[in-house]
């Protein structure tokens, strides 16, 4: 008879080294297993899909993804590349030749005057594996510096939630606020609005969907909070 | 300075000067995630000890031949602060704070996993700010809370606490006073899930037999440690449920 | 990577593999000591010297005695000094430079014996209360690198103290005035440092160079001739479990004494 035992129930807060679950389970994102032994390696809450254990981090970072949209930021500008800070533990490169449609012609000024140091891009991972740093590319539509609006840095883990169901959050709060909103994987977001006041409006929302992203009926609640600010206006 | 005449640690009913019991820990205090800039960090008062405690990465490690291809290096820096002692200690590191800062990663080292971030570092810090005995074991207390904090994933949290010998009984916790008269200190560090010991270093004199029953008397004190950490961790990561405005 | 070094890499497999069977690579068994040869007094110019040979380990000790303060809190006992050296051409590792932590945690390893036995009987090399007591310099330097510089340094500090003499002096209008004649510097106890290597979750005695380059942590017993324990040091990055600590605490009991009947023949 084979044992299969949990010790915790979905949505639990689970810390590192807690026993979630004995038997013959999955090892999710942020647990492993030791044995037949199924424990949290983060600080989170607890989830089960059939028999996949997994931990919905509540602090964690971000960890580059191909296919991955991100903002970051020029930290150096090389003879044929730029070093971009993706607010990650490995910096990425940006080449000349994922930037221009013509071929790169390496002329002293060119590369700064496209980019320069502390300058922030919209990009896209195109590469990334355990041996080398994460490979970026501007060169698709929406993509390229940022010239204007806010940047705000939420938890990564709480993108997906930012995002919603086939986008539903974040496109509600674009209708409600009328700013256009930039959304990167590694839990950095650009808001661009008419106002600032509208801006500070989607501020809130997205910070609010921060700290309840663990909730229920978070959409309409936000919802309803975005149109009670603005009638403060 | 007027030397204390030599009075009794322990009195005739086995009771510590502070009042505690021979096996029984000072009172402790954990608060998580106190520093804005450090990835993650957290703050520990163990009697009068007063230590915090930083973890900035994993970063990207320069310069790059220093970076260890499969996994993520762990820097360690254990330090005193010159106000934390009776008398003023210099800032410069001291060959104890070495010592220390070697003994204390290799403490902490096999509770992450550092395979999952090769050629990065992860930088612990450790300040002392006021020192009153085991310092060592209450700084990689806070060090493992505040490796949780940073989001790195670990196989365990790592408590430890130290046992001892003073005045002819196996005392635990011991204090500065306790330590510099007594006959022995024995700082241990534990991670329960592998019944593994990652710290443990002795000075003194015990028989095999007190040797033994120190050790055990450790692991026990950082089982209660390692549940205080836990609470500590649930406090500031209280999920909050939804409030209607 | 050079040919020695996948040499290396496919021989510490081979270690570890051999280890969990119960058997070594240099045929020695899991509790054997490599052959410990000893020269006492090599230095002339120290007060005290030793060399030791642990398999291909070799460190030699210099002891030097000076006068100096004492420490405000033991106003009149001699003091203790030791330092290690794990100087550039003991080992391809080894970088020119002041001491890094691996040879800071070798002397305050080594240093931790012999306080914390009371070997040496600092009492009686008190020369003025509070204002002259006698230094003991004990100066370890690594000469080759074959693994277990603990123990090996251990050794030869103790057979140093053991082979060490001070000048005879009297005190002269307060100052020192040397006499002929020599005392030996008095020795009370003999400290005694067992390391032990964990492989592949086996606890092995005296680690050779490529055990220690294989093994996940590593643990020291000091024992006095009472069979006491005065020291104890967990090093690397791995662990022990509680069972295995004090198994090694009953094996380090053993070869302390084997390991002392070398050193103190003399």
């Amino acid at each position: 008879m084979i044992n299969l035992s949990t010790f915790y129930e979905k949505r639990q807060l689970v810390l590192p080294g807690d026993l979630i679950a004995e038997g013959d389970y999955i090892a999710g994102d942020n647990t492993y297993k030791e044995g037949d032994k199924i424990y949290a390696t983060r600080i989170g809450l607890v989830d089960y899909d059939n028999r996949r254990i997994y931990v919905v981090a509540l602090k964690s970072f971000y960890i580059p993804s191909v296919g991955d949209t991100v903002i970051g930021k020029i930290i150096e500008v090389g003879m044929s590349s730029w070093t971009v800070d993706i607010n990650a533990p490995y910096l990425a490169t940006l080449r000349a030749s994922d930037v221009l449609d013509r071929p790169f012609k390496p002329t002293k000024d060119e590369l700064p005057s496209i980019f320069d140091v502390n300058e922030l891009i919209i990009a896209k991972i195109v590469s990334y594996d355990r041996t080398c740093d994460p490979l970026l590319t501007v060169r698709e539509p929406g993509m390229g510096k940022i010239s204007r609006g806010q940047i705000i840095e939420i938890t990564p883990t709480k993108i997906p939630r930012v995002i919603g169901k086939k986008g539903s959050m974040v496109n509600m709060i674009k209708d409600e606020t009328g700013c256009q909103i930039t959304i990167g994987q590694n839990g950095l977001v650009l808001i661009n609005g008419k106002t600032p006041e509208d801006e500070r409006i989607a501020i809130m929302a997205i910070r609010k969907i921060e700290e309840e992203a663990h909730t229920t009926g978070l959409t309409n609640r936000i919802t309803e909070m975005i149109r009670r600010k603005k009638k403060e206006e | 300075m007027a030397k204390k005449s030599p009075e009794k640690l322990i009195n005739k009913k086995d009771v510590r000067v502070d009042g505690r019991k021979l096996n029984e820990l000072r009172p402790v205090k954990l608060e998580v995630g106190i520093l804005s800039n450090a990835d993650g960090s957290a703050y520990i008062e163990q009697g009068k000890n007063k230590i915090l405690a930083a973890v900035y990465g994993p970063k990207e490690l320069h310069p790059k031949h220093l970076a260890l291809p499969d996994r993520a290096l762990l820097h360690c820096r254990y330090h005193m602060a010159p106000f934390s002692v009776q008398e003023r200690k210099s800032p410069a590191p001291s060959r104890r704070e070495i010592e220390l800062s070697k003994v204390i990663r290799e403490a902490l080292e096999p509770s992450i996993f550092a395979e999952y971030y090769p050629r990065t570092s992860i930088d612990v810090f450790i300040e002392v700010l006021q020192a009153d005995g085991g310092t060592r074991c209450a700084g990689i207390t806070v060090a493992s809370l505040a490796l949780a904090d940073a989001g790195i994933p670990m196989r365990d949290l790592i408590s430890a606490c130290a046992a001892g010998k003073v005045e002819g009984h196996l005392v635990l916790d011991l204090t500065d006073t306790e330590d510099k008269a007594g006959e022995a200190d024995l700082p241990l560090a534990f991670m329960p899930n592998f019944n593994a010991i990652t710290l443990l270093q002795m000075d003194g004199k015990l028989t095999s037999d007190e040797f033994e029953q120190a050790v055990n008397m450790a692991v026990e004190g950082c089982r209660q440690i390692s549940t205080l950490q836990k609470e500590a961790l649930k406090v500031r990561y209280v999920v909050k449920e939804a409030v209607e405005e | 990577m050079t040919i020695p070094a996948m040499v290396v890499r496919v021989k510490q497999k081979r270690i570890a593999e051999l280890i969990s069977h119960g058997k070594r690579l240099d045929e020695r068994e899991l509790d054997e000591y490599r052959k410990v040869q000893l020269e006492a007094g090599v230095i002339e110019r120290a007060e005290g010297s030793a060399r030791i040979r642990l398999g291909k380990t070799e460190v030699m000790v210099g002891i030097k005695i000076e006068t100096g303060e004492p420490f405000p809190d033991v106003p009149n006992e001699g003091v203790l000094t030791v330092n290690a050296e794990l100087v550039p051409l003991a080992s391809p590792t080894f970088e020119p430079g002041p001491p890094d932590e691996n040879s800071i945690e070798l002397a305050r390893i080594v240093d931790r014996g012999i306080r914390e036995s009371k070997a040496i009987a600092l009492e009686k090399l008190c020369i003025t209360p509070q204002k002259k007591v006698f230094v003991v310099f004990v100066d370890i330097y690594v000469l080759n690198h074959d693994g277990n510089l603990i123990d090996a340094s251990a050794m030869a500090a103790l057979a140093a103290l053991l082979n060490t003499k001070m000048f005879n002096y009297e005190m002269k209008e307060g100052e020192i005035q040397i006499k002929p004649g020599y005392t030996q510097l008095p020795i009370v106890n003999h400290p005694v440092a067992v390391t032990f290597a964990k492989i592949n979750d086996k606890v092995v005695v005296d680690p050779w160079l490529e055990e220690e380059q294989v093994m996940d942590a590593r643990l020291t017993i000091t024992m006095d001739k009472d069979g006491k324990v005065c020291a104890v040091q967990k090093g690397g990055y791995g662990y022990f479990s509680k069972e295995q600590i004090l198994e090694a605490a009953k094996i380090a009991k053993e070869k302390s004494e084997e390991l002392r009947k070398i050193l103190v023949k003399s």
